[in-house]
């Protein structure tokens, strides 16, 4: 208040001479409209110097009010401050609360009960201090085990303190403590574990079943609290090997750990309701399906006729999360329907969609991705997004299985892999079912990033004839709901109406527990920045469509195939258990896009890079039926189901007439090439020699006739 | 006679299947047997076995992985006139787990219960060889190779090609 005066008096001099005009000006305003002096005050507050000669008054109101605005801004300030922190004070205390799912009570309410178990206390005390100190779950099992039995008279009382003992967080929040008659049914909607649990009277074994099961997992409270409701999936506290993600990558490390570390225990933990699958088939081969019930199936048919499910292993492979410490040989256990939402890389501990966490030992980031989608049709309002279908999972595919049926217009925005397989698979129901099938994109022809421009010409010509409508260099500027239909209109004018959109359109990387956990994500290619050994940081690594890794041969990149998911799973699973491997198998893609387009690439095939292509006139012989048929290996989408279809095209006498006679690019090998060094290869039409160009990629030598290398390949042979 | 063309930065060489008879004179690098990175075979250079070889699909690392590895391991040093026969436990010990699990080992493909190398056989890829003998796939020749004996056991034909389901797991998953 001072300094303002003070301030305020030094000032003053220099304000007087500015307000001099100011006040001349408003001595004429107040005079002319006769206002009483008693509103100049306010006027003052508008920062207008008053009128009249009270000046030294005017500096005292004016400080006066400024020091009272300020005073009141002060006031709100703190008054404001110790509301948020008492906001804050209770957040923190009821978050212990959300620690596990319907939990009410906290830890300081769980050690209520315990006190009206008086004569337990003392008894539940050792068990109490003895079951953190085992870090080893398994152990904790039969220690816990041990204590309670004994104390078999109040046993329902002294469960809940040991409970609450464990280690874990979580598990101390559990109100079995309250709810002892609630124990019976949590135990009987559980599996019993089976060897660990002393079947001597019904309650003993009731209640150490139920600890032991708590002592090794965490069953989470629900069960507990809701005994008539179905026990969802309990979480297991700590698993030594932590897979997040539940894909093709996530399977083949759990494959590999098991296979190199024995009797592991793996959790993967997916946010998918599915066990563990494989993508290709779900645009190629269950389209091919004979079956009326393959979406409910999920089989299809492999190259030796065999059917088999997308699967990779049926749910008997797994063992259950609840029962993953116990198991006596480990195994792998899938949590679904839980996303891992945070992580703590120094606690070595992630946290959960429901607030439960688990620790780990080694962790695996193997989250994949999430389908992109265009601008113009988020933009474009619900009647257009809920006829959109961003294709990825299982369930997109049952969806758009149904809808193809349903419509008689189907529109796919993307020429590359995905999108081009789509309308293959679809463009084959529209002579069936009479269904339109529509494919657009911005570039010139079908992959257009992948094939040089003469080959993707070709593969264009080849997708057209499988009965789609292809629209090139199509831009999609609006898409709108109008008359029924979904009326997409490009740059160039054209509109396009159609039933059904599918975007194909890209892949995002799954990045977001980048932040928490403190992990790099690449500018350039997206996904998390790991080294050649797949690693990103002490004890987490990443693989499959997330991660971008370092190659040693051909410099960092992202691959978003499934070989590379299991490839790169396989390394990171072989890395986890001690390996130390760089990336050095190259991992391969294929695709087939009708009967007479196939090809199998290897490396960095980008169309932007120089290509040579050696090609040899093609016969009949030279398709992927064919090929499948011959050598017996290989899924060709086509080659099983035309085969059953039409009387074979027998494998040993092809009818000899070559294919067509101009440029005809049958089959032959495609060499890219990054300053002279092939980079990428692509194996047109031609099979089972990756081994070849897998080990010239490797050599990554500069070769001066290319002819000469592809002469290796024999590609006039079968 | 072969035609060559230029469209812009791509190269099309269109060839004969005369021309393609001259032996190559492009040179590959030879491989290295102790190479530690390369991918194995079943049988690695030390001769220990290769749990994580893609060959044997899920075996070593399903339920049953345990009694599969002792019964195969025992099988794998044996040095019995007939090869195996010391293992008999071991393989009962396996083929009672796996009647455990019908769904995983489907038990009306007789091979599986007996012995190891059998066993490995049908069920896996087109791996012909015996295992035990099939030492050092990566030392032979690429391009005359058959495919089973490549790094990676696999045909290099699309999905077989180190994938582990669309080969490897057509036995497990019936």
């Amino acid at each position: 208040m001072l300094k303002c005066r003070t301030m305020w008096r030094r000032l003053a001099p220099l304000t007087r001479a500015s307000s001099t005009l100011c006040r001349q000006n408003t001595r004429r305003a107040v005079l002319n409209n006769e206002r009483s002096p008693a509103l100049v005050p306010l006027a003052r507050m508008s920062s207008e110097a008053p009128a009249g000669g009270n000046e030294n008054k005017i500096y005292f109101l004016l400080v006066g009010a400024a020091c009272l605005g300020g005073g009141i801004y002060a006031y709100r300030t703190i008054k404001g401050d110790k509301d948020r922190y008492n906001d804050r004070l209770e957040e923190i205390a009821s978050r212990p609360n959300k620690s596990a799912p319907d939990q009410p009570e906290t830890y300081l309410s769980t050690e209520s009960p315990v006190e009206p178990a008086v004569e337990t206390t003392e008894a539940a005390e050792p068990v109490v201090e003895a079951a953190p100190e085992e870090p080893d779950e398994t152990a904790a099992a039969p220690v816990v085990e041990s204590e309670p039995e004994p104390e078999s008279p109040p046993e329902d009382l002294s469960e809940p303190p040991v409970v609450p003992a464990q280690s874990e967080p979580d598990t101390a929040a559990e109100p079995p403590s309250s709810e002892p008659t609630e124990q019976s049914p949590v135990v009987d909607s559980e599996p019993p574990p089976a060897a660990e649990s002393p079947p001597a009277e019904s309650s003993e074994p009731q209640s150490a079943a139920e600890t032991e099961s708590a002592a090794a997992e965490e069953p989470s409270a629900a069960p507990v609290t809701e005994p008539p409701a179905p026990a969802p999936l309990p979480v297991p506290p700590h698993a030594p090997y932590l897979l997040i993600g539940g894909g093709t990558a996530s399977f083949a490390a759990a494959r590999s750990i098991r296979a190199r570390d024995p009797g592991a225990r793996v959790l993967i933990v997916t946010d998918e309701w599915d066990l563990p699958y494989m993508r290709p088939p779900l645009s190629k081969e269950l389209w091919f399906s004979d079956d009326p019930g393959v979406t409910d199936t999920l089989r299809f048919k492999q190259w030796n006729g065999k059917e088999r499910s997308i699967y990779f292993q049926p749910p008997s492979f797994y063992v259950s999360p609840e029962e993953l410490d116990k198991a006596e040989n480990g195994g792998v256990a899938v949590l679904t329907g839980k996303k891992v939402v945070h992580m703590d890389v120094r606690g070595n501990k992630v946290r959960l969609s429901d607030n439960s966490e688990i620790s780990y030992d080694k962790c695996l980031i193997a989250t994949g991705g999430v389908p992109r989608n265009l601008q113009v049709i988020e933009r474009a309002g619900e009647e257009v997004t809920k006829r959109t279908t961003l294709f990825r999972k299982v369930d997109d595919f049952k969806a758009l299985e149904k809808v193809s049926r349903e419509i008689k217009s189907i529109t796919i925005i993307g020429g590359g892999f995905l999108g081009s397989e789509l309308a293959c698979a679809l463009g084959r129901r529209s002579s069936e079912d009479g269904l339109e099938v529509v494919q657009m994109y911005p570039e010139k022809g079908n992959m257009g990033k992948v094939l040089p421009e003469y080959l993707s010409n070709w593969t264009t010509e080849k997708v057209k004839s499988e009965g789609v409508r292809v629209i090139t260099e199509a831009l999609v500027k609006n898409v709108s709901f109008d008359d029924g239909k979904v009326q997409i209109k490009l740059k160039d004018g054209r509109v396009v109406k159609t039933d059904h959109l599918v975007a194909a359109v890209g892949l995002e990387p799954s990045t977001e527990l980048a932040k928490s956990a403190g992990l790099e994500v690449d500018s350039d290619f997206g996904g998390y920045r790991v080294n050649a050994e797949l690693q990103a940081r002490s004890n987490i690594w990443v693989a499959g469509d997330a991660a971008c890794f370092y190659d040693i041969r051909l410099g960092r990149r992202r691959v978003e195939h499934h070989d590379h998911a299991v490839v790169s799973g396989r390394l990171a699973g072989e890395n986890m258990t001690g390996a130390n491997k760089p990336y050095w198998h190259q991992s391969m893609f294929w695709s087939d896009l009708g009967p007479d387009v196939g090809y199998e690439a290897i490396g960095i095939v980008d169309s932007s890079l120089p290509t040579v292509g050696v090609f040899a006139k093609a016969t009949a012989k030279d398709t992927p039926r064919a090929a499948a048929e011959m050598s017996g290996t290989g899924i060709r989408s086509e080659s099983e189901t035309e085969a059953v279809a039409r009387s074979p095209v027998a494998s040993s006498t092809p009818p000899p007439a070559p294919l067509q006679q101009k440029d005809d690019y049958g089959k032959g090998v495609i060499f890219y090439l990054r300053d002279k060094v092939v980079v990428g290869i692509i194996l047109w039409n031609v099979f089972n020699r990756m081994p070849i160009a897998r080990k010239i990629i490797k050599d990554g030598e500069e070769h001066a006739d290319l002819n000469e290398v592809a002469k290796l390949f024999n590609i006039h042979d079968d | 006679m072969s035609s060559i063309k230029e469209e812009g930065k791509d190269r099309i060489i269109f060839v004969t299947k005369e021309e393609h008879e001259t032996p190559s004179s492009a040179e590959l690098i030879e491989e290295d047997p102790n190479d530690p990175y390369e991918e194995r075979g079943l049988i690695l250079p030390s001769g220990e076995i290769n749990w994580n070889c893609p060959c044997l699909g899920g075996m070593a690392s399903g339920p049953c992985g345990t009694t599969f590895k002792d019964a195969f391991s025992c099988f794998h040093y044996s040095k019995e006139e007939v090869k195996g026969s010391d293992c008999l436990e071991q393989f009962k010990g396996m083929q009672e787990c796996m009647q455990r699990y019908p769904e995983l080992y489907p038990q009306e493909d007789e091979k599986k219960t007996q012995g190891g190398a059998d066993k490995t056989q049908p069920s896996l890829q087109d791996s012909s060889t015996d295992p035990a003998t099939d030492s050092e796939p990566t030392t032979s020749p690429e391009p005359t190779t058959s495919p089973e004996q490549d790094t990676s056991p696999t045909p290099s034909s699309p999905p077989a090609d180190t994938t582990i389901p669309l080969r490897s797991e057509s036995s497990l998953s019936g």
